[in-house]
Order: structure tokens, then sequence, then C-alpha cells
């Protein structure tokens, strides 16, 4: 098997993996000759699918001695195998990347003889192309399931980005699904990055200079529609994360129908409206001032599928408006549906000048259709007096065919809402 | 009327200037682009206007937001900028703060048509490699940006390729890096740029692969890599034909959902021993193997036995007899187990799949079952049998014969020709070794290594006989 078979193996089995950012590491690594990270990502290209191509994504194997049943490569599955050297996804890395193809490398792997021997291959990878290749871009490794943490601790040096997979939202569905995957390791195995970037950190405010530690940070993973766990459990878990672990990122993965795929599976997949919700509301979370706890307004305990989670809070808490943009404060406006935090920052600039008219919010795109039902503007907003009727939600629910337009890749990058 | 011919930033910023200090109003001022000519009755100006070095300020924001605004391609940015200054200079000096102003609105859409021109331009160059007549090996690209942005953009290509020798050709203007500095030169035509590069090849099928055919989104990924940008994106060329597969593509992997809906758990006993499992195993329809097998084959051996052999499955012999290893490589075995000193009734033999897996292919002797490789769905689906088996046996011993038992105890990419005769440890025992299936060494054609791979057989398992339980 040539190197091509095995690209076109091991890049189509690393495909279902969300995580797609190369961004965060702000400065470029000292005494390197190719590559660069300056803080923000770049997409060098969108496939068909809609989905942007920043990394090499691929794996170093996809034999696997794990049976996750989500999973194209578990053992079980009769998809082809193949195995690239160390030195095959070196120079694939470095090739692609002078020519300017991609941001950088995301490496994982099947688990192969054990989870310590599996995390030394991937960490040789990154290690060459550092050392050998005096290589600055970008490096994602995915931390191998068990792995002891002092490897963990040595893929932090040579990578920008760690993540280690939370997989499934709850301790149960684990055990379900992905039996030889335990929560406490797998938080265990987080924590333990968690330490090692906060000491570096402090290291470098003591202005000491310390070894780099994952400079852009971890993230994780998490599959959903594979069980009926609700949003609200989801969401609860992804904000655990966030403060405890103070992970960049969690991604949602909506269990999409793979080859190979196992017949103890739901039959399908969920819609993907709901990971695009998922995305919006961890949005809300991060960046809005949201608490996982009120995020979801629904009797079943999941986001609506019809309308965004902000208006959906917006509806189930009409006492909280209407909202005068030209006195509220910052975090009251971030709760304004159709309003985003950059128009919210605009809005902030521009009434220290002027007073906000509904024309200016126009012009400012906030989304008025929504908004315009929640604000206070310096003239006359007649469409205030529809605050209080019954069919409100109705009014201001998008018309149904343009959810197919949304692009829940989109809002993994964005989330605005 | 005043009119005025700048092409540079810096060009605009000494007319501006002049302007400004000459109280010289923007209505007052025609900007003219680059390829206008004077007309007759055009006045230059310049010899009106006062030199002055008089100094007066301008907002910081507005200096970068004018560079960036600068490389737009309009006509109408030079004039837009003197206005805005203008303003800017007469009691609104906080108009930029205002982006609901229809100038500062239109700057901004400009500056973020630049940006975003340059972010492209990060993004969708593409370096070809070829070696020049020094024998140095140089990066080439030809791009065609929307702005006049190769300066923007050209400090980051240096930052990033700081070790490498590239060019990068533009209509407009080109740059150059010797890994010390940054050149530009003329615009040069496409016909100018490298052909090829043989690693496109490679680039096109990771494209391919990573392309998930289940959700086709051609408007996003069109909109953000514009088609006018596909000619010099060289996987661009797969496009039309991953869209056309797409659906069959899609067919195939909902053809391919398989694996079975439970496995051998299933049907386990409520009481766990080996002879209660013998019972239960009849029952076991866990994968589709027992319709076409005339029973299964369960293990046979002492309960306490210190050494358990793993085949593969049973053969035809076995599924007509009902006991493992009785056909052509169960005597090649027995005379193995005899050699090494072993005596067959001491040892536990067992296999990984439990019923029979054949093919019946018409032959001119009429019809003959021959032995078919279980696949991995069907291995999976048994395990629990063996497994319940070493669990309830603890062999201080386990001896793998051949690739089958091999992968389901040490992994799917254990090759037992590299690594026979090693001893490893695994869940189940200690030491677990892997050797030769002999119906593998009956089927080498070539007789020196048949004998050597008996030979091989007979060492191992003299060696697992050898093996001491751990204290």
């Amino acid at each position: 098997m040539d190197v091509r078979d095995k690209l076109a193996i091991l890049a189509d089995a690393a495909k279902y993996d969300a995580s797609c950012a190369s961004s965060g590491s702000k400065a470029t690594r000292a005494g390197s000759k190719i590559g660069s990270t300056e803080g923000m990502g770049i997409c060098h290209s969108y496939t068909p699918d809609g989905r942007c191509i920043s990394l090499l994504k691929v794996l170093l194997t996809n034999y696997c001695i794990y049976d996750c049943q989500y999973c194209v490569n578990r053992i079980s599955s009769d998809t082809p195998r193949a195995r690239f050297s160390v030195d095959e996804v070196v120079s694939l890395t470095i090739e692609f990347y002078k020519r300017n193809y991609i941001e950088g490398l995301f490496l994982s792997s099947g688990i192969i003889q054990t989870s310590d021997y599996t995390m030394e291959q991937l960490i040789s990878v990154a290690k060459k192309l550092r050392t050998d290749e005096h290589y600055g871009g970008y490096i994602h490794l995915k931390t191998i399931p068990n792995a002891s943490q002092a490897l963990i601790q040595e893929a932090g040096l040579w990578a920008d980005r760690l993540s280690v997979n939370i997989e499934l939202p709850t301790e149960g569905d684990l055990q379900k699904l992905a039996p030889e995957k335990k929560k406490p390791q797998i938080v265990d195995a987080m924590q333990g990055i968690r330490q090692k970037i906060d000491e570096t950190k402090d290291d470098q405010n003591a202005g000491l200079h310390p070894p780099n530690f994952a400079p852009a940070g971890q993230s994780t993973q998490m599959i959903v529609g594979a069980t009926d766990t609700p949003d609200v459990e989801i969401l609860k878990t992804a904000s655990q994360l966030y403060d405890g672990q103070n992970l960049r990122r969690v991604y949602y993965s909506a269990y999409s129908p793979i080859p190979h795929a196992d017949a103890r599976l739901p039959g399908q997949s969920p819609p993907l409206v709901r990971e695009h919700r998922l995305y919006q509301a961890d949005w809300l979370m991060r960046f809005y001032g949201f608490d996982a706890s009120e995020i979801v307004a629904e009797a079943d305990q999941n986001l609506s599928l019809e309308i965004d989670p902000k208006l959906a809070w917006a509806l189930a808490n009409r006492h909280f408006f209407p909202v005068d943009v030209n006195r509220a404060s910052r975090e009251e406006l971030l709760r304004i549906p159709g309003i985003g935090a950059r128009s919210v920052k605009r809005i902030l600039g521009i009434r220290r000048h002027k007073h906000v008219r509904v024309e200016d919010l126009k012009k400012l795109r906030v989304a008025w259709n929504r908004a315009k039902y929640f604000v206070l503007t310096a003239d006359h907003n007649p469409e205030l007096a529809n605050l209080d009727k019954a069919d409100l939600r109705r009014r201001a629910q998008p018309k149904p065919k343009q959810l197919m337009l949304f692009d829940t890749r989109q809002s993994a990058l964005s989330g605005e809402v | 009327m005043r009119f005025v011919k700048v092409q540079t930033f810096d060009q605009w910023r000494t007319e501006a200037r002049r302007l400004l200090l000459s109280d010289v109003p923007p209505e007052q001022v025609a900007w003219m682009a680059d390829d206008e000519q004077l007309s007759l009755f055009d006045s230059n100006g310049d010899a009106e206007l006062p030199a002055t070095q008089a100094a007066f300020t301008v907002p910081k924001a507005f200096l970068e937001l004018a560079k960036t605004v600068a490389c737009h391609r309009a006509g109408t940015r030079w004039s837009l900028l003197y206005r805005t200054l203008w303003r800017l200079m007469h009691g609104e000096r906080h108009l930029l703060q205002i982006p609901t102003d229809e100038d500062v609105d239109a700057l901004m859409t400009m500056r973020k048509a630049v940006t975003r021109d340059v972010h492209k331009m990060k993004a969708f160059v593409r370096f070809r490699k070829v070696v020049d007549s020094d024998g140095r090996e140089v990066y080439v690209a030809w791009h065609r940006p929307d702005h006049r942005i190769v300066r923007l953009a050209a400090p980051f290509f240096s930052r990033r390729f700081r070790g490498m020798h590239w060019s990068i050709l533009t209509p407009d203007e080109s740059v150059t890096w010797d890994q010390t500095s940054l050149q530009y030169g003329p615009g040069v035509p496409v016909s100018d740029a490298p052909d090829e590069d043989a690693l496109e090849e490679l680039w096109k099928t990771y494209y391919a692969s990573i392309f998930n055919p289940a959700r086709v989104k051609v408007d996003t990924m069109k909109r953000e890599m514009p088609v006018r940008h596909w000619p010099t994106l060289p996987e661009t060329s797969l496009i039309a034909d991953l869209l056309h597969t797409a659906p069959e593509r899609v067919a195939a992997m909902v053809d391919q959902n398989e694996g079975f809906a439970e496995t051998a758990t299933h049907y386990m006993p409520e009481r766990i021993d080996l002879q209660s499992l013998r019972a239960a195993v009849v029952g076991c329809q866990a994968c589709d193997l027992h319709q076409h097998a005339t029973q299964p084959v369960f293990g046979e051996g002492p309960p306490d036995a210190r050494i358990v052999l793993v085949g593969e499955q049973p053969g035809d012999r076995e599924d007509v007899d009902g006991r493992p290893f009785v056909g052509p490589a169960g005597k090649l075995l027995d005379e193995a187990l005899r050699r090494a000193g072993i005596r067959r009734s001491d040892v536990y033999l067992t296999n990984v799949v439990k019923h029979f897996k054949f093919t019946e292919p018409p032959t001119s002797r009429g019809k003959r079952r021959l032995h078919q490789k279980p696949n991995a769905r069907e291995v999976f689906a048994c395990r629990p049998w063996l497994e319940a088996e070493l669990t309830l046996i603890q062999p201080v011993a386990i001896l793998c014969l051949g690739a089958t038992p091999s992968q389901a105890l040490f992994g799917r990419d254990f090759q037992v020709s590299k690594h026979r005769g090693e001893i490893r440890a695994t869940d189940w025992c200690h030491c677990t070794m892997a050797t030769w299936h002999p119906a593998a060494i009956l089927r080498m054609p070539d007789q020196h290594r048949r004998t050597e791979m008996q030979q091989q057989l007979v060492d191992d398992l003299r060696h697992i006989h050898q093996t001491r339980p751990p204290n």
C-alpha cells in the first residue's frame, strides 16, 4: 500500500472529527523556519459539503482495539485498515504546508497495542516536525484515552492544542456505547492538561520562560444523538468543562450515518439543526452571559428546533423586555434576540454620541425581524405593541424553509445568534 | 475644482495634507483614478498650495483604516477618504465611532472587502515547487486577488515561509522572498506560472477523502471559496465529479450499515460453567452463521487446563463431528503436540468463532464446502463465548493459532508473521502467544518452509508448556 492509498483511508477515517480550528496560538515558536501561528486560523479550501479544510486531518492508524459503537474504526467494523509510519505523516505535513495547502496537522489515532504505545507514536510525529523540520505551524494532537499523564505532558510540549474526547455527555452513555472509556479517567486527563497550562501561564506571568505547553489550550468533542440524553444535560456537561477545565471549545458532533455502522445504534441520525442549536446555546453560555440551566426552555429539556435558543429564552421571559437600547447595560443588550455581541459593542459606541433609533439598528444589520418586538428606541417602535400578544412566537419565528439554510459547520465557527 | 491624481496611499496622504492645510473642501477636489488622463483645462494646483509643514493630528484609527482602504480597487476611495478626513477635522472628531454614518459605512465596507481579500490570499495561494537555474528549490504561486493587496499580504508569507525561496505572482504586482528580504516587481500574466507539481495528486486525494458525501452544501462552499479563485486551486478540478458520485456513495454507506443487533452475551446461560455454556451455545443466533452450519462446535478439554489453544473456527469435519480439531489440521496439531511432549487431553482446545463459515462453489466434482474467513462482525458477535471460556479456565498460557484469534486477543493490527512466538500479557492471561494455524502449514506449498513452520509450531507449544504461573 503506498502513501496515497493510506492517505485515502486515514483521511476518510478522520473526517468524522468535528474539530477544525487552527486558531489560538498567538506567537510562532522560536527558531521555526517553516510555519507560523499568529492567533487566527485560516481555511485553505472548502469541500462540497461546505466544510473548511484548515488542517491535514488524519489518523496515524485506524486499527483499533476498542469497540466504541458510534465509531467507524471500532474493532468490530469491517472498514479497510491502514497505518502510516511516523515519517510518512511528517513528510506529508511538511510538503502540504510548504505549498500553502494547510495551516497544520490534526493527528489522532485508533489504539494499537496499548494506549501508551499509540500516544508515543503521536508524540514522535509532533516532536520530529518541531525538532528535525523546524516546523512552527499548528499541531493539534488528540490524546489517546487512558494514556499516561507523563505522555500527555510531553505531547503538550510539541502541540499547540491538545484534546481529550469526552465522547458522550453522561457516564451512563459511556457505559452503554464506549465501555472501555471511563468518565473519571477522561476528566483526569483534562485536569492534568489544565494544571500544566496554568503552571506554564503562572511561570510566564512571573517573568520566567517556561517551555511551551499547548499554547492554544484544549478542546473536546461530544457525540450528540447516539443516545437519548437531552440537551439540558449536554449543556450542563459542556458548562462544567468550560468552568472546571477551562476548555477553549466543546465540539458537538451529530451522530451521522457512518459506513459499517453498528446496528445497535439508533437507525436515524438527529436533525442537523440540533447540532446547530447546541452551538448557538454554547455561544450563549460563553459570550452572552447565559447559564446552562436557563437556556433550555422547552418542557422536554431539549432546545427548540424551530427557533434559536435566545429567542426561545426571550419568549419565556417576556417580563425582561422591552430593553431600552439607549440605557440598558451591556449584559441586558446581549439578551435581545437578533442582536449579536458585535452589534452590542457598536450600539454602546454610537450611543455615546447620539440617540439610537430604529433606523440605526437596521443599518447595523441586526436581525430586525426578531429584535423588533423586544427593543425600546429613541423614536417610536410600533412593533413593541406585539410583545405581550399571544401569537408572538408565531410572528417572531422564521419561515420553516429558512431553517434548511442553516449551516451547522458555520455555526461551529461563529455561533452567532 | 482641483484635479489630483494619486496611485498610492503615501501619495494620497501628501496630497490630502496639502489640500487640508489650504482649507480646500472635499466638494472642490476631483480625485482621479490611476488610468485617467488629466484633461487640458485641469490645473494640478501644486503651485497654488503652500508646502507648509504646519502640524495637525489625525486619529490613528483613521490612518490605519485609510491604509487598508487605499488598496481597494474602487475609484471612489480617494475622495471618500478625503471627505471623511475633512469631516474628522471639522467638528466630527468621533465620526469613526458612528458606523451608521454613510461615509463611515462605505469605508468599513471597503475595508472589509480588502481584509477579506488579504485573508483569501493567505488561504488560496498555492505554491508549486520548481528548480531554478542555480539548482535551488523555489516555490512559485500565481494568484489573482480582487484588490491591490500584494504588499499587505506579503509580510505574512515572509514570516510563514521564512526558510524557503518563494515568489507570488499576480497581475498587478509580484513579490519574491530570498530568505532575507521581500522584493516587489511588476505584474505577471498567468501564462508565466509554473504548470504543475507532482504533489498535487496527493493533495487531491486528501481533498476527495475528507469530503463527506452525506452532507452536500455547494452554496456554502462557493460563498467561502468563490468560483473566480478556482482556476488556481488544483483541488477544485475534482468538485464536479465528487458531487456527481455523492448520491451513490451515500447509498453505498446506507447499504453497508451492518453489524448484528446483539452479541453472544444475549444467549449466555444464567449459570456460567463450561457445561451450561456448551448447552447454551446451541441456541446462539447472534450472527448469521448458525443458519448454514450443522452445529456449533464448543471448546473441549479439562476445565482446569493449564494451556488453552484457540483456533479460528471449526472446519468441514469439525462441523459434522461437533468437536474441535478433528480434521486434517487437527491431525497436524496432534502430531505437533506429541512432538512437544504435550498430551492432547491435558489442553483445552477451542475456536474464536463457534460455527463453520463456508462457500459452496459448484465444481466439476460436485459441491464442496470451502472454508471462508469469518469477518470482524462475526468474530465480535461470537467472542463472548471465548471470553467466558477463558474466564472460567484461567489458563497459565494461551496459544493463538493463526491471525483471527491473535487479532481478536491482541488487536486488529497484530501480524502473526512478525510477532509469532512472542509472549505478551493480555486481559485473559499473563502469557499469551501467537503461532501458525496448522491449516496454514498444510496450505504452504514450499516443502522446506512447511517443515520449518511445523518446527516453529512445535517450539512454540514447548515454550508455553514450560511457562510457569506468575507468583
